[in-house]
Formats: C-alpha cells, structure tokens, sequence
C-alpha cells in the first residue's frame, strides 16, 4: 500500500519546495518515494499540484481520482477545485488564503462564496487555518509552504525532529531561522 | 549513497558516471534540468547552444573527436535537431553520443504531443525509455556503452513524468577512460553520397545487430504472474499498469523501445489469451505486433491523446473506477497567466491599444494570447513570428501597418534571426518585435546568446541585438521600455507607419530574476477608486475587485507602477515607505 498525498495551489506560492522537504523527510525515514513536480507553462500563475507517494514500493508519480489520503491546499479554491482526488476518509488541510484567478479578474467568472463549508458538507475531514497571517508572523509571506508543512506535520507519523532535519536539508542557510519559526508555527497550531 | 531524484538529475548523474565531457543543449520543458545537472559537474564542458541544430552537431563533434557527448531537447526540440541527427546515424560515432529527448504527452508545456519514437524508426537511431529516475541514471550509462558497441548516436527518451518525477537512486563513482584517438576516416565522416551508400548499408545491418542484441537484453524483461492477460509495456506507462493492475497480469517491459525484439514478443504473446500493449500517444509497439502477425489490444481500448495514468488502465482493462466526490460548487478555472509586473503585460497592452494583428511565438508571452489581453493571432514554433509575419504581409499588400511580430530573445536566436533576414533581403517591410527580458524564461531562467553569461555562470560575449538587426540588412532599430505605455505606443505606431522593415526592441529584465530589485507593493485608495476597472484591462493578476473597488494583493504586487498608468483617477499610490 502507499500512501498519497496531493500539495495544490497557485503557481509561484512554493508547493515545489514544500514537495521536496515532504519528500526528503520521508527518505530519510527509509520509505520508497516519488515526488512528482509540473514545471514550465502550468507554473505561471495557474492552479499546479505535485504529488507525494511512498511506501514498501511506489510505482505511478501520480494520484488519480479517488486514490489521495491527503491533500496540502494552498489556497481555498484549488482545495475545491482538487476534492475528487480524495480517498472516502481522506483528509484536507487547507490554508483560508483566497487569490482570484483570471477568470475572476476579467470578470468572467465569481470567486464562489463559502468554499470551505462546501467541502464540509462532502463529509471530507477539514481542518483550514489561516496560513498566511502565521506565514508573516514568522518573517515573510513566502514562509506560506512551510508553515503548512508544519500543519501537515502534526497529523502525520514522522517523528517532529525528521522534519526538522528535512528543512535544514532544503532551505538555504539564510532563510532557516525564518523558516523554522514558520514550521513551529504551523506545527503547533492546533 | 541514496538521494531523492529528479528523473533529469539522474540522467545527468549517469552522464557524469559514465564520463561524459561534452554537453551541448537548448532549453525546452521538461528536459532542461539535464543540463542544469550536468553544469554543476565540473568534469562537463556544459553549454547552452543558440537551438537544438547547433547543439546536436556540438555533440556530435566531440563524439567524433574522441569525448562521450550528450544533447538533451524536448520533443519538438528534436525536429529542429533532425537534419544533423539523420546523417550522425550514418556517420556513427567516435566515443559515445547520446541524444535525450523528452516528450510531453498532455502538453504541460508544449505546442504539441509528438512522439519521439518516430524519429528514432526514421533516423534508424535506437532509442531507450526508462521507467523512473534509477531506470534514468543506469540507461544513460548503457547508452553509452552501446553507442560505441554498435557504433550509432543513442537516443533516450523521456516524458514529463519521468522528467519532473524524483525518485531514489543509487549513485556511484566517475569512470573515464579519457579522450579516444581521433583519426581522420572520410570514408566514416564525409557523407558524399559515395560514402553515404556505403554507410546505409552498413546502418540496416547495425538495426539488425541491435535487434538480436534487444531479444536478450537485460533491459528487456519479463515479469511472470501467471494469470490469462500479458501486458506490453514501456517507460511511464508500466508504473501506471504495476500500480493498476498489480500481480494480477504478467509484464513485457519493454527498456529498449527500438527496434524491437520481435521473437521475445512473439514468445511472451503466446503464452496469455489476451494482450494489451499499454503505450502513450501513437500505437508504435502495437503496429510492430500487427507487423509480425501478433494479435494484441491497444487503441481499440487507449486513447491516442492524452497523458495516460493508473486511473486510465483501472478502467480500461479492469472496468473500475474509483468513488469520488465534488462540492456543488461552480469552480472558476485557473489557467496560467502572465505574473505581476510581467514586461510582456504592458507590451501586450499596447499592442492591444494599436489594435495590430499579433504573429506569436514561443515562450512566456504566448501567453499574452490569453484573456484578457487576448493579443496573439497566430503561434507555431520557434522563431515562426518573424518569418509567418512576413509570408502574412507578402500575402496581404497593406498589411504590415496593422501587424507585428513578437518573440522572445532567446527565441529571437534560436530561429528568429533567419526570418529577419528574409524579410530584409527579400524587401519586406514588417515590424518585428523582440521581448527582450535577458533571459530565457518559461524555461526557468536560462542563460542565452544575448545575456553575457555562460551556462555555469561565466561571463562571455553578448550578442548586441541591435547591431545584428542592422548587420542583416533591417536599418530602422529601435529600443524602447515597456513599463512606459504611452512611450511604447508611440514607438510602435511610428515604426508600422513606415515603408520598410523595423526591429524595435522591447526592453526590460524579467520580475523573476534575483537582481530585478521589487519596489514596495501599490495600494488603491477607496476613496479616489471610482470602481471603472481600467486598471484591470491588463490583466494583473495582483489586481481584484471587491465590494466595487479594485484592490491590490500585496503578496504579489511588485510595484511595477503599470497600473498607475492606466488610472485616470490617480487612485492608485505608492506605498509610504516608497515615497519617502
């Protein structure tokens, strides 16, 4: 069995790094990984997802409809947008941020009211936090992908200290202060 | 020791170990970490060539003086390479040369879903496909042994999962057994049409070679469960059948794609009732099955188009699918759009002020072609603006007032130059535009011919657009900003207004780059925003509208001062800090 998780949301808000501190803390735990990442086109500003699957043996990069234990949800609207590929007991984490996509800008479209209660009332498990307020709590608003980490990290089986391993593995020096700080507050939000 | 990696990154790991010295590339989604990987190994001259053509016969070049080379391109990379690769499969090689291609099927990033394969069976290349990033490092490694085995380029081929997925591989140590002889062979390297009789003949019986080698290859391999169904498979499409289907049906994986070893299917056909050749894009391994008489399924039950999955081959050949859910939500799409304080914005705006018939390219700005700028008539390939422009005016006398061409700098290199010179030589007057943001950028920020700088970071010659635009023959050259709008307007109309060529250079440094220092994000004062919402016209995506009044999101806003531009109400203003 694996277990898969889905990181959703605008290109440019940093799913990627926060893919590769996932997968980073999940080698070093010893599972088998694949991190699956949209580079080019898709990341200027359009809705991206990577996916995140280990276990005893990971054939596909991918999740499909129906096959995700997790989804990270940067922004309210991709947590939507992604719901299908949630398992029956699968759960979201969701950060409340709203940005508005070209269709809404040009008017096209609505931003639709009450996102999250939406995905409530599919009987999905949500648990929505306000990323983006902790994200400059910490120092920045670029901090947004680590302070998720931190919310995912709390509901996951990883040792806290594996985490923090990762994240020195993958941040640079200069922002690793600042970037802990995000994690902790991410972390122990409950 | 064990890493998470990039399929790219483990193809350069496996160029490294095999000791590869020359590396010659151009840019293209998902392909171009291979030579981002390889520059950071100081044993590789690594460079970023002006297009795929150069880059092939780079590679070639130092495969024939003695080194173990590499090219890496995307898929449409490869026709631009074709020409050079067609005749290098005759020619053979020196020391080892392998050409990475990578495909695209569902076209994150590309202008179509071509399937390499193809090239490989017409240029009488073979080809390999590995199925994750360990697969990437251990056949690029293979590749290079069996290009001086069989004295032939070797292609690998990858598609974007294999690409941009990492998985866990086990590296290993640098073997180089240094530079071989170079001896002079015209017989083997001067393809006169003599020579070139000689060297087909021997180029069908190398394919034959290769095949027998293939019916035993290690690479080739069968997985036995037992059970009634066989499936045929390759690259990413056997994760996707392992993870659907599981022990339940047995394995040909296939690692080398071709030619194909014909009694190792016919053997592994016979032995299930039904066999499915699981393949992306275009039915290669199957119509080879037909070929050899073997009955098999494939498009009568897959899609020709598309990216495939596990979710795919579930339903396909298990008929299940998996219970989902949706909210009752009406989900507004997001489709990728041109980022805040993008030079192409407010070039893009002006055009549409001009109200000009757009001939596009390839790159970031083909996304000015998008709502609600909704600014580009036609796009094909790299560097077609300039020439289809041209072929536009010629077509329709009058025409080069109300039209432009736009392209990109490194575009502009790759295969823009040649169509300039056609339209000054064969006394066009067109308007062509370069969006010269000093870099290469839907790529992620790769260094070019007009930048200064080499791929690993050096300092070098520039190429001076504005001398060369005058040394092709085009005497009107001009150069201007297009964060000022009205300036930039100005420009261009007088440029369309006149009977004869003009390059006017649009120039501005990419947002994205580290050394663009942002200024501190605008904000719009409710008071003054009157809600007229032509601040929005340009398609900012930093800019919405809320309870009648536009706003900006400081998060993305860079302080541009576009938009300042374009508000008659003066509602719009800097931030305290950047006043003072």
């Amino acid at each position: 069995m694996t277990y898969n998780i889905m990181i959703v949301g605008v290109g440019g808000q940093g799913t990627l790094l926060a893919s590769r501190i996932l997968g980073q803390a999940l080698l070093d735990e010893g599972y088998d990984v694949k991190v699956s990442e949209v580079h080019g086109m898709s990341q200027r500003g359009g809705s991206v997802v990577t996916y995140v699957k280990y276990g005893d043996k990971v054939y596909s990069p991918t999740v499909e409809k129906g096959e995700a234990d997790l989804i990270l949800a940067f922004e309210q609207l991709e947590a939507a947008r992604w719901l299908p590929y949630l398992k029956p007991e699968g759960k979201v984490i969701v950060n409340t941020q709203q940005m508005d996509p070209m269709p809404v800008i040009t008017g096209a479209a609505e931003y639709p009211d009450h996102v999250i209660e939406s995905i409530e009332r599919t009987g999905a498990q949500v648990i929505a936090a306000d990323a983006l307020s902790l994200a400059v709590e910490a120092g920045s608003p670029k901090a947004v992908n680590v302070v998720l980490i931190g919310l995912m990290a709390r509901r996951m089986q990883l040792d806290k200290q594996v985490w923090i391993n990762a994240l020195r593995a993958t941040v640079p020096e200069k922002f690793l202060e600042m970037n802990l700080k995000a994690f902790e507050l991410g972390y122990s939000r409950a | 020791m064990k890493k998470l990696m990039l399929g790219n990154e483990a193809v350069a790991r496996g160029m490294y170990e095999a000791g590869c010295r020359v590396v010659s590339s151009y840019p293209g989604t998902p392909s171009t970490e291979i030579t981002e990987y390889a520059a950071t190994y100081d044993e590789i001259f690594c460079e970023w060539a002006p297009n795929e053509k150069v880059a092939a016969e780079v590679a070639c070049g130092a495969s024939m003086a003695g080194a173990r080379s590499m090219c890496g391109m995307k898929h449409v990379g490869l026709n631009v390479a074709a020409d050079p690769v067609y005749t290098a499969s005759y020619t053979g090689v020196n020391a080892g040369m392998l050409l990475v291609v990578a495909d695209d099927p569902g076209m994150h990033s590309s202008q179509n879903e071509q399937d390499s394969r193809h090239h490989a069976m017409a240029s009488k290349t073979m080809m390999l496909e590995p199925s994750d990033s360990a697969e990437c490092l251990a056949f690029t490694k293979l590749a290079y042994a069996l290009s001086e085995r069989f004295d032939t380029p070797v292609m690998l081929r990858l598609t974007t999962r294999i690409a941009h997925s990492r998985s866990i591989v086990e590296t290993g140590d640098r073997a180089d057994d240094g530079l071989k002889d170079y001896i002079k062979n015209p017989g083997k390297n001067v393809m006169l049409p003599a020579m070139a009789r000689e060297r087909h003949v021997f180029v069908e019986q190398r394919m034959r070679d290769i095949a027998a080698w293939a019916e035993t290859a290690e690479i080739n391999r069968v997985e036995d469960h037992g059970g009634k169904i066989g499936v045929i498979t390759a690259g990413d499409c056997y994760c996707y059948a392992r993870e659907a289907l599981g022990d339940r049906v047995s394995y040909l994986k296939l690692g080398c794609v071709y030619p194909l070893p014909e009694k190792l299917i016919r053997d592994f056909a016979s032995r299930y009732d039904t066999v499915y050749v699981i393949e992306e894009l275009d039915d290669v391994i199957e119509t080879f099955c037909r070929k050899i008489g073997v009955s098999v399924h494939g498009k009568d039950v897959f899609p020709l188009c598309g990216e495939f999955s596990q979710a795919i081959v579930r339903e396909k050949i298990l008929g299940e699918q998996l219970p989902s859910r949706q909210t009752d939500l009406d989900i507004p799409g997001r489709p990728p759009a041109l980022c805040a304080g993008c030079p192409h914005r407010s070039l893009f705006y002006a055009l549409k002020k001009l109200g000009v018939m757009v001939s596009g390219d390839i790159g970031c700005y083909t996304l000015g072609a998008t709502a609600p700028l909704s600014m580009m008539d036609t796009c094909v390939c790299m560097g077609a603006s300039v020439s289809m422009l041209h072929g536009h005016n010629k077509a329709r006398p009058g025409s080069h007032q109300k039209s432009v061409a736009v392209i990109g700098d490194s575009t502009f290199i790759h295969s823009g130059i040649t169509g300039l010179i056609d339209i000054a030589y064969n006394q066009g007057n067109s308007t062509v535009i370069v969006l010269d943001n000093s870099i290469t950028g839907m790529t992620g920020h790769q260094q070019n011919p007009t930048t200064g700088y080499t791929i690993k970071g050096d300092p070098t010659s520039a190429v001076n657009l504005e001398a060369l635009a005058h040394a092709c023959g085009i005497r009107r050259v001009k150069v201007v900003d297009p964060y000022h709008v009205d300036e930039t307007i100005a420009a261009i109309r007088e440029e369309l207004e006149h009977d004869e060529p003009s390059l006017v250079i649009s120039r501005r440094p990419c947002v994205l780059l580290k050394k663009v220092k942002h200024n501190p994000p605008y904000h719009i004062d409710p008071e003054k925003c009157i809600g007229c919402k032509m601040c929005m016209k340009q398609g900012c995506p930093a800019i919405s509208f809320k309870d009648k009044k536009s706003k900006i999101d400081f998060t993305q806003c860079v302080g541009c001062g576009v938009c300042i531009q374009l508000c008659k109400f003066g509602a719009i203003q800097a931030s305290e800090e950047e006043k003072a």
